[in-house]
C-alpha cells in the first residue's frame, strides 16, 4: 500500500483554503440581490455543484469510451469514481435549487426541464451503480459499466430537449434571457467575481475528491484481485 | 448480403420458436390487458378523462409489456445456452443484434396490434389513424433498440429481471415523453405544427440509439 502522496496533502489544504475564502466571498463580498435578498446567495453554489456534476458525468462517459478502446482497468476505476462524485454533486445541486425555489417560485419542486433532467440523470447513474453491483466478474462489470455510462450520457441531452418542449420557468442567468422565466437577475461585477471564484473552487474540490476516490478505487481493486487469487 | 441473411435468420429463428411455445406473446398480451384493467379502476376512464389520458395509459402498458418481453426473449437465449451457439456462428455480431431487435420489435407490434383494437372497443375510441400508428411504430422501435442491448447485458447479471426496467426506463424517458405527446396530438386532432417537434424527437432518438447500440453491442456479448 502506497503512502498518501505529498502533492495530495497540499491539494487538500489548498482546496480547503479556497472553500473557506469562497464562503467568505459569498457572504461578505458579493452584494445582496435587490429583489430576492439573501436567498440569492445560494446561486453561487447551486451552479457550481451543477457544474461539478456535469463535469463528472462527462468525465465518466469519456472514461467509458477509453475503457472500451484500451481495456485498461484504470479507466473503469475512473468512471466509477466520477459517477459517484457526480451523483453527490447533482443531488446537492437539486437541494440548493429547492431551497431557492421555495421563496422565489413559491414551490419546492416543479417539472421544469432542468429539474426533470437532473432527476432522471440521478436515476440513470443510480442504475449504473446497481448494474455494477449485480456483476461479480470484474472484467465484465467494467465492460457493461462502460457501455451503460456511454448510453446514459447520450440520453441526457435528448431528455433535456424532450422536457424543454414543455415550457420552462427556470431562469437563464448566463447567456440570453428568455421570456417567462421567473427569478431572473443581472449580475453586478462583484457577483460575477464571486460566481467565477466559486466555480474555480468547486473545480478544485472535484479534482481533490477524484484523486482520493481514485486511490481508494485502486486499493479496492488490489483487494479484489487478492481475494480472487485466494479463492483459486 | 450475408449480413442481411444472418439478420433474417435470427428473426426467423425467434419467430418460429415463438410459434411453437407461444410463451412470450401470451405473457406479454395477458399482462398488457391486466395493466389496462388496473388503469380502468385507478383512473376512472370516463369519456372526459379518456381524451387526455388514452395515450399515456397505452404507452405505460406498452412499456411494461415490452420490458417483460425483452427480458424473456434474452433469458431464453441465456438459459438454454443458445447465445453461445449464436455467437459461434461466423457472422458479424451486429447481425445478431439487429436480428434480436427486429424480432423483439415484431413481438411488441403484435401485442400492440391486439391491444389497440381491444382498447378501441372497450372505450369506444377510434385509435386507427395513420399518424397515431406511425407514432406507435417509431416509439416501439426506439424502445426495443435500446431495450435489446440492455436486456443482453442484464441477463448476464445476478439480479437479471429486476435490473432491466431500472436500466431501461430512465434511458427511454425521451421516447415516452415524445410518443405520449405525439399520440395525444393525433388523437385530439391537433395540427401538424404541434406534433412535428415530437415526431422529430422520436426519429432522432431512434437513429441515435440504434447507432450507439450497433457500435457497442460487440462489447456486450464478448466473452
Amino acid at each position: 500500500m502506497q503512502p498518501k502522496p505529498k502533492a495530495l496533502t497540499y491539494l487538500d489544504i489548498f482546496t480547503a483554503v479556497l472553500l473557506l475564502s469562497s464562503v467568505g466571498m459569498v457572504f461578505f463580498y458579493a452584494p445582496m440581490e435587490a429583489v430576492m435578498g439573501n436567498v440569492q446567495r445560494v446561486f453561487y453554489y447551486h451552479v457550481a455543484t451543477g457544474w461539478v456534476g456535469m463535469l463528472s458525468f462527462f468525465a465518466a462517459a469519456i472514461a467509458g469510451i477509453l475503457y472500451l478502446r484500451s481495456k485498461d482497468r484504470k479507466w473503469d476505476v475512473f468512471a466509477q469514481a466520477a459517477v459517484e462524485i457526480g451523483i453527490v454533486f447533482i443531488f446537492l445541486n437539486i437541494v440548493t435549487g429547492s431551497i431557492w425555489a421555495r421563496p422565489i417560485w413559491n414551490t419546492w419542486w416543479t417539472w421544469d426541464p432542468r429539474l426533470t433532467t437532473a432527476t432522471i440523470m440521478e436515476l440513470i447513474y443510480f442504475a449504473y451503480l446497481m448494474l455494477r453491483q449485480g456483476i461479480e466478474d470484474p472484467e465484465r462489470r467494467a465492460r457493461f459499466g462502460a457501455v451503460y455510462v456511454i448510453l446514459g450520457f447520450v440520453s441526457v441531452p435528448l431528455t433535456f430537449f424532450s422536457a424543454r418542449l414543455f415550457r420552462t420557468i427556470h431562469p437563464v442567468v448566463i447567456g440570453t434571457n428568455q421570456p417567462g422565466a421567473e427569478g431572473q437577475f443581472d449580475m453586478t461585477p462583484k457577483m460575477v467575481q464571486t460566481f467565477l471564484f466559486s466555480l474555480f473552487t468547486f473545480t478544485f474540490i472535484f479534482i481533490d475528491l477524484m484523486w482520493h476516490r481514485l486511490r481508494l478505487g485502486r486499493f479496492a481493486d488490489q483487494v479484489e484481485q487478492l481475494k480472487l487469487r485466494l479463492s483459486l | 448480403m450475408n449480413f442481411l441473411r444472418a439478420t433474417l435468420a435470427v428473426i426467423a429463428k425467434d419467430l418460429s420458436g415463438e410459434l411453437r411455445s407461444r410463451e412470450l406473446l401470451s405473457a406479454m398480451f395477458v399482462f398488457a390487458v391486466l395493466v389496462i384493467l388496473i388503469f380502468n379502476f385507478a383512473l376512472e376512464l370516463d369519456v372526459k378523462t379518456r381524451s387526455t389520458v388514452t395515450a399515456g395509459v397505452l404507452w405505460v402498458t406498452f412499456a411494461f409489456a415490452g420490458s417483460l418481453g425483452l427480458n424473456r426473449s434474452m433469458a431464453m437465449e441465456k438459459d438454454r445456452g443458445c447465445m453461445d451457439g449464436l455467437l459461434l456462428a461466423p457472422v458479424d455480431r451486429s447481425a445478431i443484434y439487429f436480428g434480436k431487435m427486429f424480432a423483439n420489435l415484431i413481438f411488441m407490434l403484435l401485442v400492440e396490434a391486439i391491444v389497440l383494437p381491444l382498447y378501441s372497443v372497450l372505450y369506444n375510441t377510434n385509435l386507427f389513424q395513420a399518424g397515431f400508428l406511425g407514432v406507435v411504430l417509431l416509439g416501439s422501435l426506439g424502445y426495443v433498440s435500446v431495450g435489446t442491448l440492455l436486456a443482453t447485458m442484464t441477463v448476464q447479471t445476478r439480479t437479471r429481471d429486476v435490473l432491466l426496467p431500472i436500466l431501461l426506463f430512465p434511458l427511454a424517458i425521451p421516447v415516452f415523453i415524445a410518443a405520449v405527446k405525439a399520440s395525444t396530438g393525433y388523437l385530439q386532432g391537433l395540427d401538424m405544427e404541434a406534433i412535428r417537434p415530437w415526431l422529430n424527437l422520436l426519429v432522432v432518438y431512434d437513429t441515435v440509439f440504434t447507432a450507439v447500440a450497433f457500435m457497442v453491442f460487440d462489447f456486450v456479448v464478448e466473452e
